[in-house]
């Protein structure tokens, strides 16, 4: 099919041809954007978060006002969740990925004078049930001897807390101090305190993740021979069978307030529960963007019916005129189509631009990362496609036009 | 003029008669754009509220920086909150027309009424100055008083939510309130208080329900209640949920009160004079660095506005404007297919002029639906935001200014979007249209 005639014809509908180009063009930009932000969020919320969840609730006890919650108190406490049925092991753990609250420290491979050269990561600690209650495996090395643990209470927290000299580091963050190396037997540093990294562990995600799902720095991890009680602030986390979970919740929750009458449980809820919480936010902006692409498709759809219908009847004589002097059907189809496409093509190698604009825009105002190229060529194909949708109704209808229309007077 | 008027305003309505389908597509589309439009900036518009309407320009939040010299980068923004040696030298000068020092805290609430168990309620720690500062409007009582302040009385103020939980409502002052095990004399009942956002201290949450028991400072501190929200330490700093006064550590909030510019620019004087006399002292080892910002300044600085909230409603413009382009094309297709009567018309004498007012006004009619519709869809879509977890969803209601801007940006954009196809309707040449016929 010959494009010149199209160009000609477009040429007398300059605003017309520029509306529809122009609706195309925006369209491209902010759909492609937004579906980008809505996989980004996909993603985030899909994160794996190196632990079973499945197998994990959690509870716990707020002890503000007493001054009970000590190690001691938490061992009585995880003696009698142990015994509940159901429960194959138990822990009492200061932070948890996705908790939102966050224990860090920074960590260096040189001693450091000022703690913020280092590189933020979070501490894990919860006595030598952590791992297996987490599901936690030992890469490289070995797991800390039940000789290296000891107690942290709030008095002297953060002299002790500082001062830990052994670690597991998750295999992240092992590769981010040494790429090339085994990290077990390595010292790194905490300020100027040599820390020997006795084991690497299998990643876990942070209690807080960036924005950018893909950052490994999500996964860097540190876990310190310490044992923690309510007082501050521990989780009880109880490992169970998926099936049983609920049951054990239940239990452990009605035991804990039977043990501590006068206190009350801060938290009582599985881990899926408290991962749906902390993404919550990324869902319902997920959602709002996809809805807001869909009416955005509608609303451009209907733009190309309309103003295809209105050139199919404007032409309906020339259009009869070709029928008569031998043009088929399918010829038809093929004008309104082709000339579709000319306008959708024109539409978003404008878009592209505008694209790459509002992503350059976003990325310098908001937490969101470079638009990757293959947005283009996909969004490309959808309105392409969008528009030969559109314009197939109008164009169907060119095509039924008999030839006598031309032989009418009006 | 104005029968003329009511004449076009048939023609109008007849011709968006004639084409249903693509009339109700047009209102739909307008529709659709401006109650998502809106939808966000009514949100965003009530999350970057003032809190404290006719009072917040005379608030200030100062900063000052006592970190050691150890990681100084020089133009470095000074620490968000002060430590308690500051707070007490900063509140106990007196330089401000008034000063309130405060802080986050949970308290455990013993009932003495039946059926009501123990249960953990916000508080925040304060002085004095925090109510009448803050105009904080009280239903029975009164707020304590500086000697409160000063014998570490045991004194509260509550929150009408958690008397009418605790004491099943009506006046209180005078009863006795149970928190952590030790008797309080409750001094004032407040009345309305929900600033939002949670200004004075935003690290429990910009969005934040204002706290249930208000306590003195020094009494809180007395007898060791627990402390709500970060501590930032250096050095060899200790935290924890009762940082020690001495610990190189902020996790106070300290606001004030200037009445006059001259009052802004002497207490910023009296800031700097003050960060370099503790470094005479040797207790901060770094230049003076200071911020004055008003209440306005310290939010923004602060981006309490969610990110997200401020996307959506670049989203929703952009959606907008592709919903005005589309009405735009819709229009023009519409008012072209005339062409044949407008030629007529405009042969039997009708003006360019007068023809754009009739198009103008059939345009105008598109976007006044357009416009109720919307007003609808964005009652239904602030439905939907109170309906997300979000802290702030509860906030998402219409007020008057919003629901205006709501008509305006109806018409306004339908008007603006009829002009261009009316305008190119009007050019068309009477005689072209007749020999065609």
């Amino acid at each position: 099919m010959s494009v010149r005639p199209i160009l000609a014809a477009l040429r007398r509908h300059k605003i017309a041809a520029f509306l529809i180009v122009l609706e195309i063009a925006l369209a491209f930009a902010i759909v492609s954007n937004a579906v980008y932000l809505v996989i980004g969020r996909l993603q985030r919320v899909d994160l794996p978060s190196g632990i079973d969840e499945r197998n994990l609730v959690l509870l716990q006890l707020a002890t503000a006002g007493k001054q009970n919650g000590s190690v001691a108190s938490a061992q009585t406490d995880l003696a009698a969740l142990r015994a509940i049925p159901g429960v194959e092991s138990a822990s009492a753990i200061n932070t948890l990925p996705l908790s939102s609250s966050q224990w860090a420290l920074d960590y260096s491979l040189r001693p450091m004078r000022v703690f913020s050269d280092g590189v933020q990561v979070p501490v894990f600690f919860g006595g030598p049930e952590l791992l297996q209650t987490l599901g936690i495996r030992v890469i490289q090395g070995s797991a800390f001897q039940p000789s290296d643990y000891s107690d942290l209470s709030p008095k002297d927290v953060f002299k002790a807390f500082v001062n830990a000299r052994q670690a597991l580091i998750t295999q992240a963050f092992a590769q981010r101090l040494w790429p090339h190396a085994s990290a077990v037997g390595k010292v790194m540093y905490m300020g100027e305190t040599p820390v020997l990294v006795v084991g690497v562990v299998s990643n876990i995600i942070r209690p807080y993740i960036s924005a950018d799902a893909h950052d490994p720095a999500n996964c860097y991890g540190v876990i310190s021979p310490f044992r923690a009680g309510p007082d501050l602030n521990a989780w009880y986390a109880l490992r169970c069978r998926p099936a049983e979970c609920a049951r054990v919740l239940k239990a452990g929750a009605a035991k804990l307030q039977a043990m501590h009458p006068t206190e009350t449980l801060n938290a009582q809820e599985s881990f899926t529960h408290m991962r749906q919480r902390y993404f919550r936010d990324d869902r319902s902006m997920a959602w709002l963007l996809l809805s807001t692409v869909i009416a955005l498709l509608g609303v451009t759809a209907i733009g190309i019916v309309g103003l295809a219908s209105f050139w199919v009847q404007q032409r309906t004589r020339q259009i009869g005129v070709r029928r008569a002097l031998g043009a088929r059907r399918v010829d038809i189809l093929r004008y309104f189509q082709t000339e579709n496409f000319l306008l959708a093509t024109a539409g978003i190698v404008l878009g592209c631009a505008a694209a790459i604009g509002i992503n350059v825009w976003l990325m310098a105002h908001y937490a969101v990362p470079r638009l990757p190229v293959i947005y283009l060529p996909l969004g490309a194909l959808l309105l392409w496609g969008l528009g030969q949708l559109a314009v197939l109704g109008p164009a169907l209808r060119a095509a039924r036009v008999a030839p006598t229309v031309a032989m009418r007077t009006a | 003029m104005s029968s003329q008027n009511a004449y076009y305003l048939q023609l109008a309505l007849r011709a968006l008669q004639r084409n249903p389908v693509l009339t109700t597509l047009m209102v739909l589309a307008l529709a659709v754009g401006i109650g998502t439009c809106m939808t966000t900036l009514t949100v965003l518009h009530v999350l970057s509220g003032d809190p404290l309407p006719g009072r917040s320009s005379d608030l200030y939040y100062p900063q000052i920086d006592p970190r050691d010299a150890l990681s100084y980068r020089p133009g470095e923004e000074p620490m968000g909150q002060v430590t308690w040696t500051d707070g007490m030298n900063l509140l106990e000068a007196h330089r401000a027309d008034r000063q309130a020092l405060m802080t986050g805290g949970s308290v455990a609430v013993q009932s003495t009424r039946n059926g009501v168990d123990p249960f953990f309620e916000d508080a925040l720690y304060t002085t004095a100055e925090f109510f009448p500062m803050f105009g904080v409007p009280f239903r029975y009582g009164h707020a304590w008083g500086a000697a409160d302040d000063s014998s570490r009385a045991r004194v509260a103020v509550i929150s009408d939510a958690l008397n009418r939980r605790v004491f099943g409502g009506g006046d209180s002052v005078g009863k006795v309130l149970r928190l952590n095990g030790a008797a309080f004399r409750v001094v004032g009942v407040l009345g309305d208080w929900h600033p939002s956002p949670h200004f004075y201290d935003m690290y429990v949450g910009s969005y934040a329900e204002p706290e249930g028991v208000y306590l003195p400072l020094s009494t809180s501190q007395d007898i060791k209640m627990d402390h709500n929200g970060p501590v930032d330490c250096w050095g060899n700093g200790g935290g924890g949920p009762r940082p020690a006064h001495t610990a190189p550590c902020v996790w106070l909030q300290f606001w004030v009160q200037l009445d006059s510019p001259a009052q802004v620019a002497a207490y910023r004087q009296f800031l700097v004079n003050y960060s370099a006399q503790q470094k005479s002292l040797g207790r901060f080892q770094r230049p003076p660095n200071v911020r004055l910002r008003s209440l306005m300044q310290w939010l923004s600085y602060n981006q309490v506005v969610p990110d997200d909230v401020r996307m959506q409603a670049w989203l929703a413009l952009g959606f907008l404007l592709v919903c005005l382009v589309n009405t735009v094309g819709l229009l023009l297709a519409k008012f072209l297919r005339r062409s044949g009567e407008i030629g007529v018309r405009r042969a039997l004498g009708a003006s360019r002029r007068a023809i754009f007012m009739q198009l103008l006004i059939e345009s105008g009619l598109v976007g006044l639906a357009g416009g109720v519709l919307g007003l609808l869809l964005t009652l239904l879509g602030l439905w939907a935001v109170r309906q997300q977890p979000s802290d702030y969803a509860k906030l998402a209601h219409l007020d008057p200014t919003m629901l205006l801007a709501t008509f305006g940006l109806a018409l306004a954009g339908s008007l603006l979007a009829g002009a261009l196809p009316a305008w190119r309707a009007c050019l068309i040449p009477p005689a072209l249209q007749l020999k065609a016929q």
